[in-house]
């Protein structure tokens, strides 16, 4: 059971936050020469496109958008946990040589990253890889940190960091959740 | 050596009794008094049969004790011993042993086992051809002249028509019965399950009910011709059935046996893969099942024999298809057949008990036992109220291949008197 | 969501849910196959033992190659070497696999039931590569696949199994699987070829091909079984031909977007002639491709993880 602790982000926060990801993005690599997007599923996917939006509307050409599944590269597959399902990878361009910017919503362990980099070294061979997070919630278990990071917000073990997204979920907002 | 048993409730198809409240005296081996209450006198042992059926002792007169040859799945010994468990006076064993019993030379030793080793009365029956090769009659005369009584390739079909009408023309003169296991052997074409609905799903090489019924037919109209008694073994298809039927209606001397498990088991049980329910002929379809229940009730099949057909653990724990076919039986007939049919309203209980006592006997030319004055005492008591789990390990069979495995039945044989003794208690036998 | 149980014995106990979890999940399977490292570590450390009864090369391979894809570690017994020639009943190579820490046996074998039988007997997985005449699951799955890949849904399409419908396991697993996910499904083959009472399980069966041909959207032909026999069942090769047979003439029959499917190997010139299978409606290598995505599907499916329902995001 989830109860509601406080909002991190309202929609307009969050709108923000993208856009400042997005020129971050842009200062660091100097534009979009040989960058890709690549969201991981599943709320990462709908935040890439965003992302991919702002960046073709500033820079004015084409950014290749890309879909993770990380599901068959998790470390906990062999545990007595849940089984996931296993989705589709959509990436339909070559990535050799390419700088890849990793899109996901909240990065806590930092696992999931872990099991995204596996997953795209399998399919060749990127420049480089940067991870964009819409939130950094903390409590990491492995040494993986974010280049952009939205908003960060320290959380106690038992609460929960909910992304609510309107392609998803009907509305954005950021929200902190507790578990009783 | 005196008996007293009260309180029972007697069954006789003979003397026409349906559990009427008597009490039994019986002396040395025979029945002497039988009346509403008979004074119990010091020096008697007294039976207090109150709650329980008294019927006439139970012939099973299908049941292979496999006795000379694989004495690992059964002896004589303990096939009697598990005939006497399941409430059985006398049973009739057939010849498929090693050897076969096809002339005097095995008979004799069967014969002298028997006097040893046997606790109830066993017939041996004689094999039609020798060897059970369907291709040469055995020693019909020989074996009719030291008391065989009946003969039967079973196991095997007769499948040369031609050899069977000599058989019968044997049978005629012997004035014995033949009894025909029907399964024309290229129609059977190496199945293993009924075929129909099931044998399609579990994709199981199927038998057609035409094979058993193909072969009644001949028979019938053979055993017409020559004049012969015919007796069809474990009738399993309503088409048979009604051949037996019309064979009875045509005056035909033929009479007709049915399992405990064709009568309450249909094809769908072998949906588990379990090999204790391969059998020979097929479990049926519940058509059948229904259709050989009516026979049994309305007397166009005679009586229920068990077919007992012990097989050892290793040989049924095989793939389906390689299994040997066969169930055991003596232990579990009566609670099926009280449990599943007389219990739920199926078979009344007079029919059943001729079913299972006085039509066996008189098929193999035996006087029926009976329970009044001056007959043999052999009295199978029935508690038609106990429930009890069936524990194959616990049988006096060697072998445990029953499909009722663990199933929990109500009506069960509570004690076995024979020839005056009761030699066997709420399932214990002891002589 | 996940399979109920921890075995594939067949496409009859499943539920048409599970049957769809399983196609779902072969297409990021089959995506994996198609790139340069045909690998995911999601099985690693995991033992696939390949308990083959019978000849089979194709299967047995496409079993090994989805394994290996998944980095699963694999045994295959090869029976005419193994103890097993020796009298060493199935149940204790079984026992003896499972012992050496497998997770799961793929077992075919030519006695209907045997999957059915193991499973009861051990604690490990298994998988029902062929049971004599009973199911090939995993083929009809691989079938499932490939047509809902070009028809994007199964329920409504007309399909005709084509064969010796009798001694086929490949037609009874197709038989279940379509018609839980609502095809209609036709069989068709020599008389003496057809089970008692198969329509109760839902189908249709015709003898004129020429007739029905042209409304199908599939057609699977199955191979004729020569070495199922201990009889003949039909006069001539000639007459299965030119009656069951999908020779040259026949394609003209079939309408463009109609789908040709064999589960191979093929007998050319009996069930199919050799130009059928050039012919661009045939999808028969495809086949084979799906056949190990399948297989993976499966895999993940009988040993990732655990077997709760719970959202995992």
């Amino acid at each position: 059971m989830l109860r509601f602790k406080r909002q991190v982000l309202d929609e307009r926060e969050m709108d923000r936050v993208l856009d400042r990801i997005t020129h971050q993005i842009l200062e660091r690599s100097g534009g979009v020469e040989n960058l890709v997007v690549i969201g991981i599923r599943t709320r990462g996917v709908p935040l890439a496109k965003r992302l991919v939006q702002k960046l073709e509307a500033v820079e004015e050409r084409e950014v290749p958008f890309g879909i993770l599944d990380i599901n068959l590269y998790r470390d906990d597959l062999s545990l007595a946990s849940a089984q996931p399902v296993i989705r589709t990878t959509d990436v339909p361009f070559d990535i050799n040589g390419k700088v890849v910017v990793l899109v996901d919503d909240v990065l806590f362990t930092g696992r999931t990253v872990r099991s995204a980099l596996d997953a795209l070294i399998d399919l060749g061979r990127p420049r480089a890889i940067q991870l964009a997070v819409l939130v950094d919630r903390g409590h990491r278990e492995l040494p993986i940190s974010a280049d952009f990071v939205g908003k960060e917000v320290p959380t106690a073990k038992n609460e929960v960091v909910k992304v609510c997204l309107a392609e998803i979920d009907g509305q954005d907002a950021v929200n902190l959740m507790e578990r009783c | 050596m005196s008996l007293l048993i009260k309180n029972a409730l007697v069954i006789d198809p003979i003397t026409n009794l349906d559990r009427v409240l008597l009490d039994i005296y019986i002396e040395d081996q025979q029945i002497v008094q039988i009346a509403p209450r008979i004074e119990e006198i010091p020096g008697m042992e007294v039976y207090d049969a109150h709650g329980l059926w008294a019927a006439p002792g139970l012939v099973d007169i299908h049941v292979h004790l496999r006795q000379p040859g694989r004495e690992d799945k059964e002896t004589v010994r303990t096939g009697t011993l598990a005939a006497a468990a399941g409430g059985f006076a006398a049973v009739a064993c057939m010849p498929n042993t090693h050897p076969v019993l096809d002339g005097e030379t095995v008979l004799g030793f069967l014969q002298q086992v028997i006097q040893q080793d046997a606790v109830v009365d066993v017939y041996p029956i004689g094999a039609i051809s020798k060897g059970l090769q369907g291709e040469e009659l055995a020693e019909l005369t020989e074996m009719a002249k030291a008391g065989v009584r009946a003969f039967s390739d079973d196991g095997h079909c007769v499948n040369d028509g031609f050899l069977m009408r000599q058989a019968l023309e044997y049978a005629k003169m012997l004035d014995v019965p033949l009894i025909c296991h029907a399964e024309d052997a290229k129609l059977a074409d190496g199945g293993v399950m009924h075929e129909g609905y099931w044998s399609t799903v579990l994709g199981l090489p199927p038998i057609s009910p035409v094979a058993e019924e193909a072969i009644i037919a001949r028979d019938l109209l053979l055993a017409e011709k020559i004049g012969a008694r015919l007796h069809i073994a474990h009738v399993s298809t309503a088409g048979s059935v009604d051949l037996l039927r019309w064979g009875k209606a045509r005056g035909i001397r033929v009479t007709g046996e049915v399992t405990p498990h064709h009568l309450t088991l249909t094809d769908e049980a072998v949906s588990t893969f379990d090999t204790n329910t391969k059998v020979n002929p097929p479990l049926r379809s519940i058509e059948d099942v229904q259709a050989v229940r009516r026979g049994l009730a309305d007397g166009t099949i005679d009586c229920i024999a068990s077919d007992h057909a012990p097989h050892t653990r290793e040989e049924k724990e095989q793939e389906y298809i390689h299994a040997p076919f066969g169930l055991i039986g003596l232990e579990t007939t009566v609670p099926v057949v009280m449990s599943e049919l007389v219990g739920r309203g199926h078979l009344a209980p007079l029919r059943a008990v001729e079913a299972l006592s006085t039509k066996p006997a008189s098929i193999l030319g035996l006087e029926p036992f009976s329970i009044a004055p001056g007959r043999i005492a052999n009295i199978t008591l029935i508690d038609p109220n106990l429930e009890k789990t069936v524990k194959p390990d616990e049988f006096y069979s060697k072998s445990c291949n029953t499909p009722f495995a663990d199933k929990r039945l109500k009506g069960w044989p509570k004690a076995l008197i024979y020839h005056g003794q009761i030699i066997m208690r709420d399932g214990v036998v002891g002589d | 969501m996940g399979l109920r149980g921890k075995d594939l014995l067949g496409l009859q106990p499943l539920t048409p849910e599970e049957i769809q979890l399983i196609l779902e999940t072969a297409k990021p399977c089959k995506q994996i196959l198609t790139r340069a490292v045909k690998k995911t570590p999601a099985l690693r450390g995991k033992v696939v033992a390949n308990l083959f009864y019978e000849p089979s090369t194709r299967t047995r391979n496409s079993f090994e190659m989805a394994a290996k894809a998944m980095s699963a570690d694999v045994i295959n017994v090869a029976v005419a070497q193994s103890s097993v020639q020796k009298g060493e009943s199935l149940l204790d190579t079984a026992k003896t696999l499972c012992a050496l820490g497998t997770d799961v046996i793929i077992l075919r074998h030519y006695a209907a039931g045997s999957s059915t039988f193991l499973a009861r007997e051990v604690d490990v997985s298994v998988i029902n590569a062929g049971d004599g005449w009973h199911e090939h699951p995993t083929q009809a799955l691989l079938d499932l696949f490939t047509i809902q890949e070009h028809k994007k849904q199964i329920e409504g399409l007309r399909v005709l199994i084509i064969g010796d419908i009798l001694h086929s396991r490949v037609a009874r697993s197709n038989i279940w699987g379509l018609s839980k996910l609502g095809a209609d499904v036709f069989i068709a083959g020599p008389p003496t070829l057809i089970p008692a009472d198969i329509g109760k399980l839902g189908v249709k069966v015709v003898y004129d091909l020429d007739k029905f041909l042209p409304s199908m959207d599939v057609v699977n032909l199955l191979r004729v079984q020569k070495e199922r026999h201990h009889r003949v069942a039909f006069p001539s090769i000639r007459d299965y031909v030119s009656t069951f047979g999908l020779h040259r003439e026949r394609l003209d029959f079939l309408r463009d977007d109609c789908l040709i499917l064999h589960p191979g190997p093929t007998n050319l010139g009996v069930e199919l002639s050799p130009v059928v299978a050039d012919d661009p409606r045939a999808v028969i290598t495809e086949q084979v491709t799906n056949g190990v995505a399948v297989r993976m599907a499966l895999l993940y499916l009988l040993l990732a993880g655990g077997r709760i329902d719970e959202p995992v995001d």
